[in-house]
């Protein structure tokens, strides 16, 4: 009963969003006005109908419903229940329920809070919002149904990949998630705002907190999904630049973008077509890298399966919405009158030189994703990696970040740079120090470089605190500072991560010590666990650090059996300077187990300024939001009186 | 304010043409290799030689001999944490009702489970071995489960239906059979 | 110094001009360092008939030749032979391999060529279970099937 109670939801939130997207369409026309008043509700019910369907999914994936083919296929009865509910979103139906859950609540929501838009602008917003829904409906309905009975039900679930039974990789999809349609919301309005032709500061205030929202989820998600990696792979790696990671970090770049452009937009009214172009484009990217790793054709550890019917599906959905899209641009562009202007050295300038990099970076990771299709189209089979990104991007990343440094320092629309020369000198001499220090160390290029940005970079971030008294310093610039400080912790985590990893790899006897940088590592025993479907080999590490206290680490390879598969657990032992990573691996002649150390200093700074970014965000989101709320107390206090008085 | 410029007309369009590079260059990629899935070469060939033990308690084992006997038959490749594996099981109950021969080969199986899944899903192999490392599965270029071959009277493939059967696929399957010299 | 904002009717033009300098300029970076930063997948066949350059990162692979994983008196360096019907090629390794890696399975040996011919590994990916394959080693393994099972039964 509740697959079909969670189908019928599904073709009736279906069915509402094809009525919305008719009713907002026609109440945009002279006659059909009267519509107008049923979009909001019907965008409101349908968020709610969507997400009554993914509790059903969610419930038949906890109870175990053996005779729903995906749960079949999926779970199985002796899995832990988180991940029995984690398995709802890990595989391709139910992330696809997911993805339109997501987008029809985000819709719901901006038809419930969001007063800020002309009202014909805020129709064509949510009848472009149901567009798009309406056809990854069609592709779940259709092609993907997650509620599909088996005619005799199984007797037992085919499992979950090992591989992705742990914490970090069931929580971090939905995250992920949020932010990836969520900047449906940026694109509906981007689309709103062409059909309409009001792009303004108005506009931009309204889109700015959506932005900003989805960019947050966006940028939790890819920090938790890279320390999922880092953990689970076992390689001591933390971004692999696969293409699902790739996927999620080009709708980040294009966002971060957008956030940028958009508080142009916001305060100055300038880059008006540029930033409805972003607003179409971040989207445009959630759904192409959701479309390369669902269509398989890429190859990934994380996708789910190849089936070309699918893919084609998927890409005849992201034609038509991002072909109608750029196409309402090219047709409507043109008339979005020009903003106002500014001289290159000034806040403008530099934020216009950050957007342009970031799009750079963002061509750059999607053709070199791309690569591999067009090498293997020319008869070729290549694979392309950090060899690739690395220094390509990092042409684009470094005068970023030096303009990162300078820009929130320059005053709107006209600058020069002689007048903060005082304070971006303390900056430019650790800069510079660091790189002559680096030299001296042999440390490689790219990882001097980020030491070296990262320094100049954490001290430049505060100054635009500098002369203020703090406590009257507005949340939207102490987030501006959060995130931009955040960006000089991560880079000292990864470029220390490049620079000092030492790794040490070994066959121990039970009873040897082994050395990896300021640590001793004594294999003590290795041993046999069990766990609720799995059986491992457990190695008992203890570990001190420089002769000092000592500790447990417990590094194991599991087996499991449903399916069969084995996996290794990486130990890490967390110090504020840095981590010791420790993996156990197989059997060596003579009584001795393979173990492979590494001790990585400051590298979880990675992670934590990656909260720091994602936490500016949410500052900056707080900020805007007290803000808008306050103006519209104050409107409506006028109107009152108004009211009042007229009586 | 002042007039569009016509040069900076023809950039807006630029990101569609951008686009449509994007979505033909993924359409190359999605339709070129038109045989995803992975056809086996060994069509027309003999089967390698193997001997299975046997999987199920009341079945024999399978060896390469007991397919060269002179009768086609199927040979199909299960497992029993296969969920489509079950999905065909009323299709091959269907031809084995035809009188059609079916030869099993379940892929890194536990014996209870086989027992198990045979009970649920009925059986209608006439032998059943046991590929723990899927050394037959892959020695005859089969990449999944399941995948059922026809095998003529003399032990050569003679065709590979990939994916479960269902009952769309039985005419097929029996005309294959009947090339076969069935 | 002092700028002065830029004429008029030129700064949309000049913005869309720098976008695009900046963007054509990253597309044709990115072409040139796909040309000699991609690592292009070889069979043992192509390996031996025409040899990437030594120190190229290059992905191999084929199947793991029966009885030729020996390891080091250290316990972490392996060497085996990658090979298919036409050619062999032997490969060093120091690391974890992964548990589905065994003689005649197939694998993926992610490294360099060095000058004496042999390859030296970073990374060894096998063959992952029945439902997985490689996509750059779908060709290969019907082909190699074959002699796998000849090897292996």
């Amino acid at each position: 009963m509740i697959a079909e109670f969670g189908l019928a939801a599904l073709w009736l939130a279906a069915a509402l969003a094809a009525l919305q997207l008719v009713a907002g369409a026609l109440a945009l026309t002279s006659r059909g006005a009267g519509l107008g008043a049923i979009v909001r509700p019907v965008a409101m019910v349908q968020g709610v109908l969507v997400a009554v369907s993914f509790a059903a999914l969610v419930l038949l994936f906890a109870q175990t419903d053996l005779s729903v083919e995906l749960v079949a296929a999926n779970s199985h009865s002796m899995k832990p229940m988180i991940y029995k509910i984690s398995g709802t979103w890990g595989n391709h139906e139910g992330s696809m329920l997911l993805w339109v859950m997501v987008m029809g609540l985000s819709g719901s929501f901006v038809a419930a809070v969001e007063r800020r838009l002309p009202e014909p602008t805020m129709l064509a917003t949510l009848a472009g919002q149901a567009f798009v829904s309406l056809g990854f409906y069609a592709f779940l309905l259709l092609s993907s149904n997650p509620f599909t009975r088996l005619s005799s039900p199984a007797i037992e679930g085919a499992g979950l990949n090992p591989l992705l039974q742990d914490p970090g990789l069931a929580f971090h999809p939905p995250p992920l998630y949020i932010g990836y349609v969520g900047l449906s919301v940026a694109f509906s309005f981007a689309i709103g705002a062409l059909v309409t032709r009001e792009v303004g500061p108005a506009f931009a205030r309204a889109m700015r907190p959506w932005v900003l929202g989805a960019w947050i989820f966006l940028t939790l998600g890819i920090v938790a999904g890279s320390y999922w990696a880092y953990y689970e792979l076992g390689w001591g790696g933390w971004w692999f630049w696969d293409p699902v990671e790739n996927a999620s970090l080009m709708p980040w770049l294009a966002a971060t973008a957008l956030l940028h452009s958009v508080s142009v937009l916001a305060a100055r009214n300038a880059l008006r077509a540029w930033t409805v172009m972003l607003g179409v484009v971040a989207f445009s990217m959630s759904m192409v890298g959701t479309f390369l790793v669902r269509s398989g054709i890429l190859t990934s550890v994380h996708a789910f399966a190849v089936d070309p019917e699918r893919g084609s599906f998927i890409l005849g959905l992201l034609a038509l919405n991002i072909g109608g899209a750029l196409v309402l641009f090219g047709l409507r562009a043109s008339s979005v009158t020009e903003g106002e202007r500014f001289s290159a050295t000034s806040r403008e300038g530099a934020l216009v030189f950050n957007n342009v990099m970031l799009s750079a970076i963002l061509g750059i990771v999607l053709v070199g994703t791309l690569y591999p299709l067009l090498a293997e189209s020319l008869g070729a089979k290549v694979s392309v990696g950090p060899p690739y990104f690395n220094p390509v991007g990092a042409i684009f990343a470094v005068p970023m970040l030096l303009v990162l440094a300078v820009g929130p320092l320059l005053r709107w629309r006209r600058d020069s740079l002689s007048r903060i020369k005082l304070q971006i000198a303390i900056p430019a001499v650790l800069l510079v120090g660091t790189l002559i220090w680096a030299a001296s160390q042999s440390i490689g290029v790219l990882p001097a470089l980020g030491l070296a940005l990262s320094a100049a970079l954490a001290v430049a971030s505060l100054l635009p605190l500098r002369g203020r008294k703090l406590r009257q310093v507005k949340l939207p610039l102490w987030g501006m500072v959060t995130a931009h400080f955040g960006i000089a912790v991560a880079l000292l985590g990864m470029a220390s991560d490049a620079a000092f990893t030492t790794e040490r790899l070994v066959a121990a006897r039970p009873g040897d010590v082994v050395e990896v940088g300021p640590w001793q590592v004594k294999l003590q025993r290795i041993e046999p666990v069990a766990g609720p479907n799995w059986t491992a080999l457990r190695g008992d590490l203890a570990v001190s650090y420089k002769g000092g206290a000592i500790s447990e680490l417990h590094p194991a390879a599991r087996t499991f059996w449903a399916p069969a598969n084995e996996t290794n657990e990486a130990a890490l032992k967390t110090r504020w300077n840095g981590q010791l990573y420790a993996v156990l691996g197989q059997q060596a002649d003579g009584g001795r187990w393979q173990l492979r150390l590494w001790w990585k200093p400051f590298v979880p700074m990675i992670w934590y300024g990656g909260i720091l970014i994602a936490l500016g965000g949410l500052l900056a989101l707080f900020g805007r939001l007290a803000s808008d709320l306050k103006r519209l107390v104050a409107r409506d206090k006028i109107a009152y009186r108004r009211a009042r008085q007229g009586r | 304010m002042s007039e569009p410029k016509p040069a900076s007309r023809w950039t807006l369009w630029l990101p569609l043409a951008l686009f449509a590079g994007f979505v033909a260059l993924v359409m190359v990629g999605l339709y070129r290799p038109a045989d995803r899935e992975v056809a086996s070469a060994m069509i027309g060939k003999p089967l390698p030689e193997f001997a299975l033990r046997a999987a199920a308690a009341d079945r024999p084992g399978l060896s390469s001999a007991d397919l060269a006997d002179g009768k086609p038959r199927l040979l199909n490749i299960f497992a029993s944490w296969c969920v489509p594996c079950a999905v065909e099981a009323p299709q091959l109950a269907a031809l084995k009702d035809q009188g059609v021969e079916i030869a099993g080969v379940a892929i890194r199986d536990r014996p209870e489970d086989v027992a198990g899944f045979l009970a649920r899903h009925g059986n209608p192999f006439s032998r059943i071995g046991a590929d723990d490392r899927s050394i037959v599965q892959l020695g005859i270029g089969s990449s999944g489960v399941p995948e059922t071959f026809v095998i003529d009277g003399q032990g050569t493939i003679r065709y590979q239906h990939i994916g479960e059967i269902r009952a769309e696929h039985l005419p097929l399957l029996r005309a294959k059979l009947k090339e076969a010299g069935l | 110094m002092t700028i002065t904002p830029m004429k008029a009717k030129h700064q949309r033009l000049v913005l869309a001009l720098i976008a695009l300098v900046a963007l054509i300029g990253a597309g044709v970076l990115a072409a040139w360092a796909l040309r000699s930063q991609a690592s292009f997948f070889y069979l043992p066949a192509d390996y031996s008939a025409n040899p990437p350059e030594a120190g190229r990162a290059v992905r191999l692979g084929g199947m793991v030749e029966k009885g030729s994983i020996k390891t080091a008196p250290d316990g972490v360096t392996i060497t085996f032979v990658i090979h298919d019907d036409k050619a062999r090629v032997p490969v060093t390794f120091r690391g974890i391999v992964p548990d589905l890696f065994v003689e005649g399975s197939g694998a993926v040996a992610e490294g360099r060529r060095q000058p004496d011919g042999t390859f030296r590994a970073d990374n060894v990916l096998a063959k992952h279970d029945e439902n997985y394959v490689p996509r750059e080693m779908k060709d290969m393994t019907t082909e190699q099937a074959r002699q796998a099972i000849e090897e292996t039964s």
